[in-house]
C-alpha cells in the first residue's frame, strides 16, 4: 500500500503541473510495473549469479564424484603416503609426492615470475620513457597468447635436451638473471636509504656504502654461480625446467596486474613526494609501493595460481614421477603435479566408472580447486585489509 | 571422453541397427566394433579398407579397452571385440551363459622394444635386468656394463596399452619405482631417449629407428621374424574375438580374415604391429623396415 502511494508521488513530481489524473496508474498497471520490475531485478540477479552457479556446480559435480574415492579408500592414505601405483593390483594412490610437485613446480614458478614480474612492472610504470613502455608492454603480453602446448612443446624439445647438454651454464646463467638485478638493486636503495641517515648525505658516502654492500653481495652472487656451473642435470624433464616455463607464463599475469596497481597510485602522490625533496628509490619503495601493495599482492597470487592450473607444460615436461626430489627443494628432480596426473590418467583405458582410480582423479581435482578456492580468498582478504590500512 | 563417444556411438549403432545380438545377425553389411585401444588402429584401418571396397559396408570401431569390448560382446553390442588379452575364465563363462561363443582371431603380434640412447655401450639386457631397473634396483648404467650415469628411466603413461603390456610382460607384479618418469605417448618417449645418453625406455616395436638402439633381451633381438615366432620374450598377441565362426563370405568374415592377405599384413606393418606369418630370419628391425619401404 504504501509502495503505491510513494510511486504515486514521485510521479507527480515527475510531471510536474501537468494534468495529475491521466498519469495516476490505475492499480492493475501499477500492479503490472511492479510485477515487471520484480522480473526484470530477477532476471539480472539470474545473469549475475550464473557465474556463481557455474563455480558452485562445478563443485558439486566434482565433489560428488570425488566422496566415492574417499569413501572406498579413506583419506589417510591418500594424503600421506608417496606410493602412487594407481594400476596396480592391489592398487596404491598415496598422492603426496604429487602434493609435493605441484608445490615444489609453483614455489619455483613464483621465484622466477615474482621478482621479474614485479620489478619489470616498477620498471615499465615508473622508469621506462612512455615510448619504450608503450613498445615493451605489449611484447611482454605477448607471452599471455602463446599456447600452452607450445610452451610445453619447447620446454620437452629445445630446455630439456639443453639443459642435459648445457645444464651448468644455464643454471648460472639463470642465477645471474634473477640474483644480478636483486642485487643491484638492493645495493642502490639500501645504500641509498642508509646515506640519508647521514646529516650531509654527500656522493662519497653514498659511493662508499654501495661499494661495501656491493663487494660482500657480488662475491656471493658469483660463489653460487660457480656452484651451479658446475652441476650436470641428469634428466632435461625436471622441476626446473617447468619452473622456469611456467614463470615465464605468469610473468604477463604479474606483470600487468602489478603495473595496473602501480599506475592506479596516481601522480599527486609521486609529485608530492618528490616535491618534499625524496630520490626515485625513496619515492618507489617508500611511497609507489607501499599504495600498490594491495594491487602487488594480487597480482602475485594470480600469477601463482597461473602455475599451479597449468597443465599442458607439467605434462609434457616436469617428467611425471611420482617422488619427492631428495632433498625436497632440487628443483633437477622430475615431478608430478596434480594437473598432470588428471590430465593424463583421464581417458581411455580400462577405466571403470565407480573405481577408485577413477574417482582419485576427481579427489584430485577437488583438492586443486580447494587450493585456488582458498588462494582466492585469501587474496581478497588481503587488498582489503590494505585498503582499510590505506584509508 | 573417448568412452563417453565409444558408448554413444554404441548406443547410436544399437539405434540404428535395431538390433541386439543374435547369431543370425539382421543386418550383414554392419559390423559393430568395440574394444582395446591398442587393437583399435588396426580395426579402424581394418574398416576403412573393408568400406572403401565393399559398397554398402558399415563398420563404426570405439575403443573403450579389451575389458569393455568383451563385455559388449558378450552383451550382444558389438561383433567383434577387439582385446590386446586373452578373455578372462569370468568373461567365457558370462558368454556362454547368454549363449555367445567367443572365437579368438590373432590378427597381428605386439612387441615391445626397449631402447637406449646409441651413445650407451650396453647391447643386451635380460627381462631381469630390465626388471630391476625399473623397480630402481639397478641404479647405474655402471651395473649391467655401461659408463658411471645414473640410469633414467622413461615409462609411458599408465593408460596406455604400451604400460599395460610392458608391466605385464616384464614387470611381473612389481611395481615401478617412483623415480620412473612418465611421457604421454610413444613418439615422445623416443624424443626423450633420443635426447638423453642415460635414458631408458620401452616402446612399441614400430617406434624403433635409427635414432635409438633397441636392445637384444634374452640375447634375442627384437625384429618381426623373433616377435612373430614368439622367441622374442616381450611380444604378446593381439585378438578379435567374434562370436562363433562367422558366415563364410559375408563381410564380417572379411573384416576377421583381413589379417590373412598381403593387403592386411601391409596395413597391421605400416601400424606397427607385426603380422602373424613366416619371416626369413633378417639382421634388424631398422633394416627390416627399410627394406619394405623401398
Amino acid at each position: 500500500m504504501s509502495n503505491q502511494i510513494s510511486s504515486t508521488v514521485s510521479l507527480r513530481g515527475l510531471t510536474g503541473q501537468r494534468s495529475r489524473k491521466a498519469l495516476l496508474l490505475s492499480k492493475r498497471a501499477s500492479r503490472l510495473r511492479r510485477l515487471a520490475a520484480l522480473l526484470g531485478h530477477g532476471l539480472l540477479l539470474l545473469i549475475t549469479s550464473s557465474s556463481a552457479l557455474a563455480v558452485l556446480f562445478i563443485f558439486f559435480f566434482i565433489a560428488r564424484d570425488a566422496i566415492p574415492f574417499f569413501k572406498l579408500r579413506g583419506f589417510a592414505e591418500f594424503l600421506s603416503a608417496n606410493a602412487w601405483y594407481p594400476t596396480h593390483d592391489p592398487p596404491h594412490f598415496g598422492a603426496l609426492a604429487i602434493f609435493v610437485g605441484s608445490g615444489l613446480v609453483t614455489l619455483g614458478a613464483a621465484l622466477v615470475a615474482v621478482p621479474l614480474g614485479v620489478l619489470s612492472a616498477v620498471c615499465l610504470s615508473d622508469v621506462l620513457p612512455f615510448a619504450t613502455r608503450q613498445l615493451v608492454k605489449p611484447v611482454i603480453e605477448v607471452l599471455a597468447a602463446i599456447p600452452s602446448v607450445a610452451y610445453g612443446f619447447f620446454a620437452l624439445v629445445v630446455f630439456a635436451p639443453l639443459l642435459q647438454e648445457q645444464g651448468g651454464i644455464v643454471l648460472a646463467i639463470a642465477w645471474y638473471c634473477l640474483a644480478a638485478p636483486l642485487a643491484a638493486l638492493l645495493i642502490f636503495v639500501l645504500s641509498d636509504m642508509l646515506a640519508a641517515r647521514f646529516a650531509n648525505r654527500n656522493r662519497g658516502v653514498r659511493a662508499m656504502l654501495a661499494l661495501l654492500l656491493g663487494l660482500p653481495l657480488a662475491t656471493g652472487t658469483w660463489v653460487i654461480g660457480q656452484h651451479l656451473y658446475a652441476i650436470q642435470i641428469g634428466s632435461g624433464a625436471n622441476a626446473f625446467n617447468v619452473s622456469l616455463i611456467l614463470g615465464l607464463m605468469a610473468l604477463p599475469t604479474v606483470v600487468s596486474v602489478s603495473e595496473d596497481a602501480l599506475q592506479s597510485v596516481g601522480r599527486e602522490l609521486r609529485e608530492g613526494a618528490y616535491a618534499l625533496g625524496a630520490t626515485r628509490s625513496e619515492v618507489l619503495t617508500r611511497v609507489v609501493m607501499p599504495a600498490a601493495a594491495s594491487g602487488i599482492c594480487a597480482a602475485v597470487i594470480l600469477g601463482i595460481m597461473r602455475a599451479i592450473g597449468e597443465t599442458m607444460v607439467v605434462w609434457m615436461a616436469s617428467g611425471n614421477a611420482s617422488q619427492i626430489p631428495k632433498p625436497w627443494y632440487n628443483l633437477l628432480e622430475p615431478v608430478r603435479t596434480l594437473t598432470a596426473t588428471i590430465a593424463g590418467d583421464m581417458g581411455e583405458a580400462d577405466h571403470v566408472t565407480g573405481s577408485a582410480r577413477y574417482h582419485v582423479l576427481f579427489a584430485m581435482a577437488l583438492v586443486l580447486l580447494t587450493i585456488s578456492f582458498v588462494c582466492n580468498l585469501v587474496s581478497e582478504q588481503v587488498v582489503r585489509r590494505s585498503a582499510m590500512k590505506n584509508r | 571422453m573417448r568412452q563417453v563417444l565409444g558408448t554413444a556411438m554404441v548406443a547410436a549403432a544399437l539405434l540404428l541397427a535395431g538390433v541386439s545380438a543374435n547369431p543370425a545377425r539382421a543386418n550383414e553389411d554392419r559390423i559393430v566394433v568395440d574394444g582395446s585401444t591398442t587393437v583399435g588402429p588396426i580395426a579402424k584401418a581394418f574398416a576403412e579398407y573393408l568400406m572403401a571396397n565393399r559398397p554398402g559396408v558399415n563398420i563404426p570401431v570405439s575403443e573403450s579397452g579389451s575389458g569393455n569390448g568383451a563385455k559388449s560382446l558378450i552383451n550382444g553390442v558389438c561383433d567383434v571385440a577387439d582385446m590386446s588379452r586373452f578373455m578372462k575364465d569370468s568373461e567365457f563363462k558370462a558368454a556362454t551363459e547368454k549363449g555367445v561363443m567367443p572365437v579368438a582371431h590373432v590378427v597381428a603380434m605386439d612387441g615391445i622394444a626397449i631402447v637406449l640412447h646409441p651413445s650407451n655401450p650396453v647391447t643386451d639386457l635380460t627381462v631381469e635386468q630390465v626388471r630391476d631397473i625399473y623397480t630402481g634396483k639397478i641404479k647405474n648404467w655402471k651395473d649391467v656394463g655401461g659408463p658411471n650415469m645414473r640410469i633414467v628411466m622413461i615409462s609411458r603413461d599408465t593408460n596406455s596399452g604400451t604400460y599395460e603390456t610392458f608391466e605385464k610382460l616384464v614387470m611381473s607384479k612389481q611395481e615401478i619405482d617412483s623415480s620412473a618418469e612418465y611421457v604421454g605417448s610413444n613418439g615422445q618417449a623416443r624424443a626423450r631417449v633420443q635426447s638423453t645418453p642415460a635414458a631408458i625406455a620401452y616402446v612399441g616395436l614400430g617406434f624403433v629407428d635409427r635414432t635409438v638402439k633397441a636392445l637384444r633381451i634374452n640375447g634375442v633381438e627384437p625384429t618381426r621374424a623373433t616377435v612373430a615366432s614368439g622367441v622374442y620374450p616381450i611380444a604378446r598377441p593381439l585378438f578379435m574375438f567374434t562370436n562363433g565362426y562367422p558366415k563364410l563370405g559375408t563381410p564380417l568374415h572379411a573384416f576377421v580374415t583381413l589379417h590373412l592377405t598381403p593387403k592386411g599384413q601391409e596395413i597391421i606393418d605400416a601400424i606397427g604391429f607385426v603380422p602373424v606369418t613366416c619371416y626369413p630370419p633378417t639382421t634388424s628391425l631398422v633394416e627390416d623396415r627399410e627394406q619394405s619401404d623401398k
